[in-house]
């Protein structure tokens, strides 16, 4: 099954007096389970796709569907809950609630959700576990290391079993070392189920993706 | 967060001044349980030297009210004394010690007799007399031939403090046929002002209003009378108290808008993140407000704190203002004063949360995460 399909898609931006045509017609299909990198040179509108597949920005022309449901016309209230059940979002910084502890930032999207308490709390241990900071359940994010923050990230972005898992430079901010470690989760995740989206200048994160799409001034060259 | 706990502290002031001298001097007039005073017509009591004229008559008029418990005619002038070569002068109010309610009596004996005289600390320093000594009083003194009139000897016998004096007043009563006499016939059968007390039940202002329409020549004062007068008197503290009370939440209100500004702006990034992970427009508008509220919390119980303190600095510098009642606060402490700012500061944290809340809840998704990138 098609877990993202795009078609025609145009993104055009006004900065200044001057136009900016960030997609010009790009049409890309993923399929649920996949783990595809897209990269290309900075400026190139990986981020701006990846922006059009999470429901934050909108299209200037073209469609969006994603998991068979076209999202590109939604109004914010759609969006946000479409996002909040269907779309994991990992970032290059953290973003993390610092006065929150790494079990509560992770139940923070069940909250928003309306998960019952103890049934969050079960699921935020869970995912914790998963990306191996169980013990560090309790630290607030300043105690914790960098990649230790991102892992948090990527529990958060679990949290409400997103059908896609979407990360803008998630290793961007990181050490080889540690870089190495969210890499080897991504495919543990990825061979777990989840289908992947990353864009990244990383070539070792690349690398681990099973497909790699390359774009260039808007524009899907290769994948 | 200085700011707002000042703003705060002020807007306390503001509402505690308000208020304060109206309620203190509410207190004052019903502490002595004294429900009307007679002051001679269109004066206030003690406002000029006038005086009442048929004291006896008068007295007779209203002890046919059976409303009226008790009557207290009181003569009030001022008085010369003699130590060595200088002149000590102080007011003296003529009473009868049965009834009345102008002086607490703190030691010695009261004016009993009509030699007794009981005197203020404040004369008794200026004398360098002691209780048990012999003055020679005088109700008038011609500095020009340094001579004295109205003179007699009393013994001063005892320490009072009056309810009604100001902070610097030397003071001193006796009793009212003592100082009759001594101001000779321009004092006889005259008071300054009657106090008088209704009976447990009776309506004061029924009552005043008869004493106006029995006795013409004067002016009858219930407590609410009183107190409107005073509210007239006081239009300008309460004016200024509002205006700055006005300023003070308006400062607090800018001051947390500001902050919540600088700080959404800061977060743009992770406000940004939390609406790309699903959390709603109306969860970042609430926490938003909510902070709003935190900031405006947090200010106003170190506020309210430094205007408790700022509130009896003040009060003990406009208390010594010469001619005002000691026992009459600026600034009085009520809870409702503290309810009323804190209440107001709550809906001024809502209020200067809002604009960067919903300025919040407005971001651009996207755009903020690309400036974030950018940054």
């Amino acid at each position: 099954m098609t877990a993202v399909s795009l078609r025609d898609v145009r993104r055009d931006y006004t900065v200044g007096a001057e136009r900016v045509h960030a997609l010009q017609g790009v049409s890309l299909d993923v399929e649920e389970g996949d783990y595809v990198a897209i990269v290309g040179p900075s400026g190139c509108g990986k981020s701006t796709l990846l922006n059009l597949i999470g429901v934050i920005d909108q299209p200037t022309s073209g469609t969006v569907m994603i998991a068979a449901k076209r999202v590109d016309a939604m109004n914010d209230r759609e969006a946000t809950s479409f996002r909040l059940h269907n779309i994991g979002f990992v970032f290059q910084r953290f973003y993390l609630m610092p006065i929150l502890s790494a079990l509560e930032n992770v139940a923070l999207p069940m909250a928003e959700a309306k998960v019952p308490a103890k049934e969050r709390l079960s699921r935020a241990t869970e995912l914790l576990d998963y990306v191996r900071l169980g013990s560090r359940e309790r630290h607030r994010p300043s105690q914790l290391s960098g990649g230790e923050q991102q892992r948090v990230a990527i529990a958060r972005a679990l949290a409400n079993r997103p059908r896609l898992l979407l990360a803008d430079e998630p290793t961007g901010e990181l050490d080889a070392r540690t870089g190495t470690e969210i890499i080897s989760l991504f495919q543990r995740l990825n061979a777990d189920g989840t289908t992947i989206l990353v864009v990244t200048h990383d070539e070792e994160l690349a690398n681990a993706a099973r497909h790699k799409i390359h774009m260039r001034d808007g524009r899907i060259v290769d994948g | 967060m200085l700011g707002v706990a000042i703003a705060t502290a002020m807007l306390l002031d503001m509402v505690m001044l308000a208020t304060g001298m109206r309620e203190s001097f509410r207190e004052l007039l019903l502490s002595q349980g004294f429900d009307i005073r007679l002051a001679p017509k269109g004066t206030l009591p003690f406002d000029t030297d006038a005086t009442i004229p048929g004291v006896n008559a008068i007295t007779k008029v209203l002890r046919t009210n059976p409303d009226i418990r008790e009557i207290s005619p009181v003569l009030g002038g001022s008085i010369h004394i003699p130590v060595g070569d200088k002149d000590v002068s102080a007011s003296i109010l003529g009473i009868n010690p049965a009834v009345q309610a102008d002086y607490e009596f703190l030691s010695g004996r009261d004016v009993t007799t009509a030699d007794a005289i009981v005197v203020n600390e404040n004369l008794l320093r200026k004398l360098g007399a002691h209780v048990g000594d012999t003055l020679t009083v005088a109700t008038g003194y011609d500095p020009q031939t340094r001579s004295y009139s109205g003179q007699k000897k009393l013994v001063l016998t005892g320490l009072v403090r009056f309810i009604y004096g100001a902070a610097e007043q030397a003071g001193s009563a006796v009793r009212r046929e003592t100082l009759e006499a001594m101001r000779g016939p321009e004092g006889r059968d005259r008071a300054s002002l009657f106090m008088v007390r209704v009976r447990d039940g009776s309506n004061p202002d029924s009552v005043r209003n008869w004493v106006e329409r029995q006795v013409p020549n004067v002016t009858a004062i219930s407590i609410s009378t009183a107190i409107a007068q005073v509210d007239q008197r006081l239009s300008y503290f309460r004016q200024l108290a509002f205006i700055l009370g006005a300023v003070s939440l308006f400062v607090g209100f800018l001051l947390v808008t500001t902050l919540m500004t600088v700080s959404v702006n800061e977060r743009a990034g992770e406000i940004a993140v939390m609406r790309a992970i699903g959390v709603s427009r109306s969860h970042v508008v609430h926490q938003i407000v909510l902070e709003g509220v935190a900031i405006s919390l947090a200010g106003a119980v170190i506020g309210l704190g430094l205007g408790l303190i700022t509130a009896r600095y003040l009060n003990a510098i406009l208390s010594a203002f010469p001619g005002l009642p000691m026992a009459i606060d600026f600034f009085l402490f009520q809870p409702i004063a503290a309810w009323s700012a804190l209440a107001l500061l709550i809906v001024s944290g809502i209020g200067a949360g809002i604009y960067p809340a919903f300025r919040a809840a407005s971001l651009p998704i996207a755009e903020s995460l690309r400036r974030e990138a950018i940054a």
